[in-house]
């Protein structure tokens, strides 16, 4: 099991060598509440670092998803379209795109585990 | 025999659906025979497309039943944040039916309707003077357009002037989401400036958004801004805006904190537009066509849609239909004349003196719920408030409350509720704008029930919360399921 990497737009990323699984964080899901919708990206997509890759909708607001990392989109967690629940999941489960990273040296520019959470301390 | 009796008691009116009701067998409108669609003998060719059939008595019950489960400020306290929501004085509305303004044809000949011009010109120069904007066109027919119209002009002058590079607009995070989506529509990007920990704009971060400013084409900024606070380093701020080359934008949403106290050009504003439904008294949404008239600068006049109205040196009104440098028609024929009519009839019927009493009472009003409500309501920014005041629900969410819950107890108590959710900057935010219509015994109302609400969430009796609305025709709607599967049409 890798470690996890956080952004301060409350992505988080589960990362094994130059692939990484994109979702949101728990923070990000409570302030989302119940979604009602998802927009997702097509496989094979290129994204920039800092590009949009998702659309989730909730009855209070629609809120992007960025990606921290540049890289071409390799598959999409089209069970989301489905079950909107799913993305409360922990990654593994409920992850929303998985990203072959163009290069790797940016994930040392993301927060771990406490660094997030102290972060977290600070915006709340 | 239950069904026969249905659900109807005393006002609270069953209303059905139009095909549920019984059908006529003939419409209750007669319709001429068609001349065309006859078959070859000669017979008209009828097919049914489904219309409910039904007699005149039935369709006029249905419609008044439903005009009854709608609430408006006609009916009630209406403090929906950044939307003004003011009362429609009827003498607006005796004006916009006087004859002379009713009946005319926007294709008359302009010597047979002098005195609607005149009208036209008058509210220009008004407008141009309450701003200290000089230069205004009326076209634009609602806030959004004159948002669009006024960033078009922003544009036209960049254009003009060969500024190709500049395409950058600046709005802060607690812009309304037209702003940004205005910019965009514009061909512009967005860079946003970052007002979360202050609430207001501040130098610093300006200068963080700007860079070196090469560009940016300008920034459109609310002033009172979204939460309900005043701009304090607008003029420094807009001082190294103009330095960089870039317009200031500013969005009219809230002038009627301003109105008569200060002028917007004065705080070096280029452009703006107004909501003549805001702060001028004509009725919003279904209540009748809108109105976002735009004030520029003379520098900027030129740029400016057409018609125009000028007043020519016989001392009559002309229309300029054309202007090489205008950015073009916004609006059929001359825009919204009946609000144009209502909100002149308001400002004359004020005064100077008076427009200026309107904005200081809407700020009184606002900055009194702010008093009353601040030691049980965490406010996100201190205090005073222009307008409106903004509130969160941090202290009730930790007893499981939230702005949504407090929103639908409003409801419950047959108030309409404050804005919630925006601006996005304040998690949890209430936006509460009372306006200068409100008597304070119906601004006490709103108190009392407010703090009944806090008392209640800090005792721990929070069920009811999730119960609001229980009197309400529909009580607690399911929003995520309405959301997750819309009925967008009736399936017979």
């Amino acid at each position: 099991m890798s470690a996890l990497k956080y952004t301060k737009d409350h992505e988080v990323l589960k990362v094994d060598g130059d692939t990484a699984w994109v979702g949101i964080t728990e923070y990000a899901q409570d302030a989302l509440g119940d979604l009602v919708f998802i927009e997702l990206p097509e496989v094979g997509r290129q994204v920039s670092k800092g590009d949009y890759f998702a659309v989730v909708e909730s009855v209070k607001a629609a809120s992007e998803i960025y990606t921290p990392v540049a890289g071409e989109i390799i598959e999409v967690n089209t069970a989301l379209e489905s079950d909107y629940d799913l993305i409360k999941q922990p990654i593994d489960k409920g992850w929303v795109i998985k990203i072959k990273i163009t290069d790797t040296a940016v994930l040392n520019e993301l927060m771990d585990q406490a660094a997030y959470d102290a972060y977290l301390k600070q915006v709340a | 025999m239950m069904d026969a009796i249905g659900s109807q008691r005393a006002l609270n009116y069953d209303v059905k659906l139009l095909w549920e009701y019984p059908q006529a067998d003939a419409p209750a409108v007669d319709f001429e025979e068609p001349s065309s669609f006859k078959n070859r003998t000669g017979q008209s060719v009828r097919e049914t497309i489904g219309l409910a059939q039904l007699k005149e008595p039935t369709v006029v019950r249905h419609f008044v039943r439903l005009s009854t489960k709608n609430y408006g400020i006609d009916n009630g306290f209406f403090p929906l944040g950044s939307c003004t929501m003011k009362h429609n004085p009827r003498l607006n509305e005796k004006t916009a039916r006087m004859a002379g303004f009713a009946h005319i044809h926007p294709e008359q000949p302009v010597e047979t309707v002098q005195g609607a011009l005149a009208l036209m010109y008058d509210l220009q120069k008004t407008l141009g003077e309450v701003t200290g904007l000089p230069a205004v066109s009326l076209a634009p027919a609602a806030g959004a357009h004159g948002e669009l119209a006024g960033m078009m002009v922003i544009r036209r002058a960049h254009e003009a002037a060969g500024n190709t590079h500049k395409t950058v607009v600046l709005c802060p995070d607690s812009a309304h989401g037209t702003n940004p989506a205005t910019a965009v529509t514009c061909g512009y990007t967005v860079r946003t400036i970052d007002t979360k920990g202050t609430g207001r704009l501040t130098v610093e971060a300006f200068k963080e958004a700007l860079g070196d400013g090469k560009d940016v084409a300008g920034m459109m900024v609310t002033n009172p801004n979204t939460c309900g606070l005043f701009e304090r380093e607008i003029l420094e701020i807009v001082d190294l805006l103009h330095k960089a080359g870039g317009y200031f934008y500013c969005d009219g949403a809230n002038f009627n904190a301003l109105v008569g106290s200060i002028r917007p050009g004065d705080f070096g504003v280029d452009v703006m537009h107004l909501n003549l439904h805001k702060t001028f008294s004509t009725p919003h949404g279904g209540g009748g066509p809108g109105c976002g008239p735009i004030c520029v600068t003379n520098e900027l006049a030129a740029f400016l849609p057409v018609p125009h109205v000028v007043k020519q040196d016989d001392e009559t009104y002309a229309l300029e239909r054309h202007r090489d440098t205008s950015l073009g028609r916004m609006k059929g024929f001359h825009g919204q004349f009946g609000m144009v009519v209502r909100a002149m009839t308001y400002i004359l019927s004020h005064g100077a003196d008076g427009l200026k009493q309107v904005s200081q009472d809407a700020v009184l009003s606002a900055n009194y719920i702010l008093s009353q409500l601040k030691s049980l309501y965490h406010v996100p920014y201190e205090g005073p408030c222009m307008h409106e005041c903004l509130l969160t629900d941090k202290r009730q969410k930790e007893k499981g409350v939230t702005t949504l819950d407090i929103a639908k107890g409003l409801v419950e108590y047959g108030i309409h509720p404050m804005t919630v959710y925006f601006p996005l900057t304040a998690s949890g935010a209430m936006l509460i704008e009372p306006t200068e219509t409100e008597s304070k015994e119906e601004i006490d109302r709103f108190i009392a029930i407010m703090k009944m609400f806090a008392q209640k969430v800090e005792a721990g009796d929070t069920d009811i919360f999730h119960e609001w609305p229980v009197s309400a025709p529909r009580r607690r709607l399911d929003e995520v399921k309405a959301a997750r599967e819309p009925k967008l049409k009736y399936a017979k």
